[in-house]
């Protein structure tokens, strides 16, 4: 049996914990399930394409591949249709978009205010560790 | 102009790894500013780390470059790990060897390791290890305005690609 089906979310977090350090060169203490990336973290884009592929590393065995495609877990190209935004704010459109493409996030408290640019920060610890979950069980 | 900082290409497995050479000559300007006499300090002329860094940026960023046949613009966009545990002096020679760790349409993961030889001595002995990140920037990713054409793998970088044997697509557009 791969290594990876038996990996429970507290193991998931430990080794997403270890990937985040590494990547964003962050104390273990400062890797909680609530850290936004950006907003807590300071991750900059460009972390974003370090993570997916230490995390592809991290959860990688030679039986089963893990593989993250672009914008799978992260956000991209929010903007390509213009029904999804109005002004600097998701509509409800936009809203029913992110909710499909990152099943893995939580959007409720982003919903009050769909700022554009503020939701990268709604990518949490808890989000990865759930999207990772989530692709392991597939 | 842009400045190359590797002189040779001398093992490149496409996809995979590359080693190229950069020898360092007290003819180079810079070396004499780095570091310059100061009160009763003699010069010392060493490479600059951050010039050492530059290497493996060109050999790793014409690697990931050669795995798509140079039709990426290969932008450097993160040094995960720059680590040095020595000078580089005149006379001396830096091997810098690439491997890739990641590539895909975003872009590719590298990991290297830094050498210096003694003028004619043939050997090498391992000085650091630098990974680095690299970004395939296109216009849909980036929030600047980029030229059309690729600018990155422009003709200087050419002659030391043609040494190779590699060959390499005419570039497009305006430079």
């Amino acid at each position: 049996m791969a290594e990876t089906a038996v990996l429970n979310r507290d193991e998931i977090l430990e080794k997403t914990r270890g990937v985040l350090m590494e990547a964003l060169v962050v104390d273990a203490d400062e890797v909680t399930p609530d850290a936004s990336l950006t907003a807590d973290l300071e991750a900059e884009s460009i972390d974003f394409l370090d993570i997916v592929f230490r995390l592809e590393k991290e959860f990688s065995t030679p039986d089963k591949p893990f593989k993250i495609e672009q914008g799978e877990l992260f956000p991209d190209n929010l903007l390509e249709n213009p029904a999804w935004f109005q002004g600097n704010k998701f509509t409800d459109e936009g809203m029913a978009m992110l909710r499909e493409r990152m099943p893995h996030v939580d959007f409720s408290a982003f919903d009050e205010d769909r700022e554009l640019d503020k939701v990268g920060a709604t990518i949490t610890v808890s989000a990865i560790v759930d999207f990772v979950d989530r692709k392991l069980t597939a | 102009m842009r400045w190359m900082w590797i002189d040779q290409i001398t093992e490149l497995v496409p996809g995979k790894r590359m080693v190229a050479i950069k020898n360092v000559s007290l003819a180079e300007e810079h070396l004499h500013d780095h570091f310059a006499a100061v009160g009763d300090l003699e010069a010392l002329p060493v490479c600059p780390a951050s010039l050492i860094i530059e290497g493996m940026a060109q050999t790793a960023g014409i690697l990931v470059g050669a795995a798509r046949d140079f039709q990426n613009n290969v932008i450097l966009a993160k040094i995960a790990r720059a680590t040095l545990d020595a000078e580089v002096f005149p006379g001396q020679t830096i091997r810098f060897e690439a491997e890739v760790t990641n590539l895909d349409a975003a872009g590719a993961a590298t990991t290297g390791v830094v050498s210096r030889s003694d003028a004619g001595s043939g050997e090498w002995t391992v000085i650091g290890h630098i990974d680095l990140l690299f970004s395939h920037a296109d216009q849909s990713m980036s929030g600047v305005a980029l030229p059309d054409h690729n600018f990155v793998f422009g003709d200087n970088l050419k002659i030391i690609l043609q040494s190779t044997g590699l060959v390499v697509a005419p570039p497009t557009g305006e430079r």
